[in-house]
């Protein structure tokens, strides 16, 4: 029921959404915003997230690196970073395996692009991060564990 | 009513780096307030980039970014003086584009 | 500054049991810990609010539709630079030892015609509530970055918040009969990961003042000296003093007098 509910909030708010920026003109034919992929943000496990983002089963690999600290001091801001040499990258994501839900975000990278994206994120508690990247049209992954730490005073 | 971006651009041996720092809430849906009522998720789903009007980044974020978000990314190409638009629009139909010129 | 003695405990239990693999480890962690905050340091969001503490400095507000271009923050109407460093200290016209807060809310109140508690309202923000306080003082602590923290406190006003300061630093108190000294008045202690400064000495004390105000990634706000300072007193199980308490200007002028020849970096941004 409340399931339900949020739904139909979330329905109606995306169509009142498209129309208030289609009246705004920020919605432009050419402009080629994809819709914001909801059932890849909306899946819990990280199997499921690859299944949305139509990842399959990404092959591990040296060339993708996830930079990040080992400890993170708090969870609610977490430096982490995708670089990659393989190949025409199209797209990059970041998830995280303990979050309740596991994709952070998704990067589509034009041509010209480097595969070379930086931004911090949510941990609620330590946890695998992912790099996930799309190269020639296959997927690869790379992984690296940060720990999240409690300060001294919740403070 | 959002507040304004910080943009910062600049071009290296030919690449240009772009960091962008966004003024959002990004709350996930999931706190609760002193009340205990559940907070609504609120939080910037689509942001893209543009060098000039060419299209140089565009992502989705989910709640669990961080609050007022971070990005950097860079690009080949970018000329002193070439404007970087950002672009961004929330779950709640708010949206906000700002712009810098590469330095 | 001062560490609730609860969490004290629940945290020497945990040091406790992680004793021995935690010492082992310490230079590593520590390293680990020193990447974190290098990492956050090249794009603080307090400097989205630094931009909007400018807006509203220049902006005509209020019932006198006035800017706070005039505000003298000590060092002469509008002259804010270096300004934040040398605060608190003893203003002429108010007859009182004012810190950068209680300054600034005398300005919104006699130049722009605001009523005090309209100001001090919002005197941090909250999520969805933003706070005009919280914004110009990052500003104008910005306006500080890289000048050296000089408060000498020998105007007799001064001497005499700097020494209440120091009382109130060494004084146990409170339910749980505890000071600010017993966590940040010896060398070397911390709970569990988190490094307590000793505040007693120029190293430690400017290494505690230098940040701020200092954007907190734990809260998703900028802090300022006043919401650090009356936190701890909560934090210590004190009665939490009043926002622009002489108690709080006290512990700030002693605090900076103690920091005195620091180099400031602000908007600071931490955990």
């Amino acid at each position: 029921m409340n399931n339900q509910r949020r739904n139909v909030l979330k329905a109606g708010s995306g169509a009142a959404l498209m129309s208030v920026l289609a009246a705004a003109g920020i919605i432009t034919p050419g402009m080629a915003l994809a819709d914001w992929n909801k059932t890849a943000f909306d899946a819990k496990s990280m199997a499921d997230t690859l299944k949305a983002l139509g990842a399959g089963a990404p092959a591990d690999s040296k060339d993708v690196q996830v930079t990040g600290p080992d400890i993170a001091e708090n969870g609610a801001v977490v430096p982490v970073g995708v670089s990659s040499t393989l190949p025409n990258i199209t797209m990059v994501a970041i998830l995280v395996e303990k979050n309740p839900n596991a994709l952070a975000a998704t990067f589509v990278l034009p041509e010209g692009t480097e595969a070379n994206v930086q931004t911090r994120i949510k941990m609620g508690q330590t946890s695998n991060i992912y790099a996930l990247v799309k190269s020639d049209g296959k997927f690869f992954m790379a992984t690296k564990e940060i720990k999240v730490t409690l300060g001294g005073c919740g403070g | 009513m959002a507040n304004p971006m910080k943009i910062r651009a600049a071009n290296k041996d030919g690449v240009t780096e772009v960091k962008v720092l966004i003024s959002h809430e990004m709350e996930t849906g999931q706190r609760k307030d002193a009340a205990g009522a559940l907070v609504p998720a609120w939080f910037i789903t689509e942001l893209t980039a543009k060098h000039n009007d060419k299209l140089v980044l565009s992502s989705e974020f989910g709640p669990s970014v961080s609050k007022n978000p971070y990005l950097a990314f860079r690009f080949k190409g970018g000329a002193k003086g070439d404007k970087i638009i950002v672009s961004w629009k929330d779950n709640k139909g708010d949206s906000r584009t700002d712009e810098a010129a590469i330095g | 500054m001062i560490q609730g003695l609860i969490k004290t405990l629940a945290g020497a239990a945990v040091a406790g049991l992680f004793a021995g693999p935690l010492l082992a480890q310490d230079s590593k962690v520590s390293d680990e810990i020193a990447k974190y905050r290098e990492a956050l340091a090249d794009g603080n969001p307090a400097d989205l609010l630094e931009v909007k503490g400018e807006g509203l400095w220049s902006e005509k507000r209020g019932p006198k539709n006035t800017s706070l271009e005039q505000c003298d923050m000590g060092l002469g109407p509008g002259k804010l630079e270096g300004a934040y460093a040398q605060l608190p200290k003893y203003f002429k016209d108010t007859n009182k030892v004012m810190d950068v807060e209680s300054r600034l809310v005398h300005c919104m109140v006699t130049l722009q015609g605001f009523k005090p508690e309209e100001v001090t309202r919002n005197w941090y923000s909250k999520p969805g509530t933003e706070s005009d306080i919280e914004a110009l003082v990052t500003f104008i602590g910005a306006k500080s970055n890289g000048v050296k923290i000089n408060v000498p406190a020998t105007h007799p006003a001064e001497a005499k918040m700097a020494k209440m300061g120091e009382y109130i630093f060494y004084r146990r108190s409170g339910p749980q009969d505890f000071s600010c000294s017993i966590c940040h008045g010896q060398e070397g202690k911390r709970i569990r990961l988190q490094e307590l400064g000793n505040l007693t000495t120029k190293d430690g004390a400017g290494f505690a003042m230098k940040t701020w105000p200092s954007y907190r990634v734990s809260q998703g706000a900028v802090w300022t000296m006043q919401r650090r300072l009356i936190d701890c007193m909560r934090q210590a199980r004190w009665p939490e003093p009043n926002y622009l308490a002489d108690s709080i200007i006290a512990l700030e002028t002693y605090l900076q007098k103690t920091a005195t020849g620091t180099v400031m970096e602000t908007p600071g941004i931490k955990r």
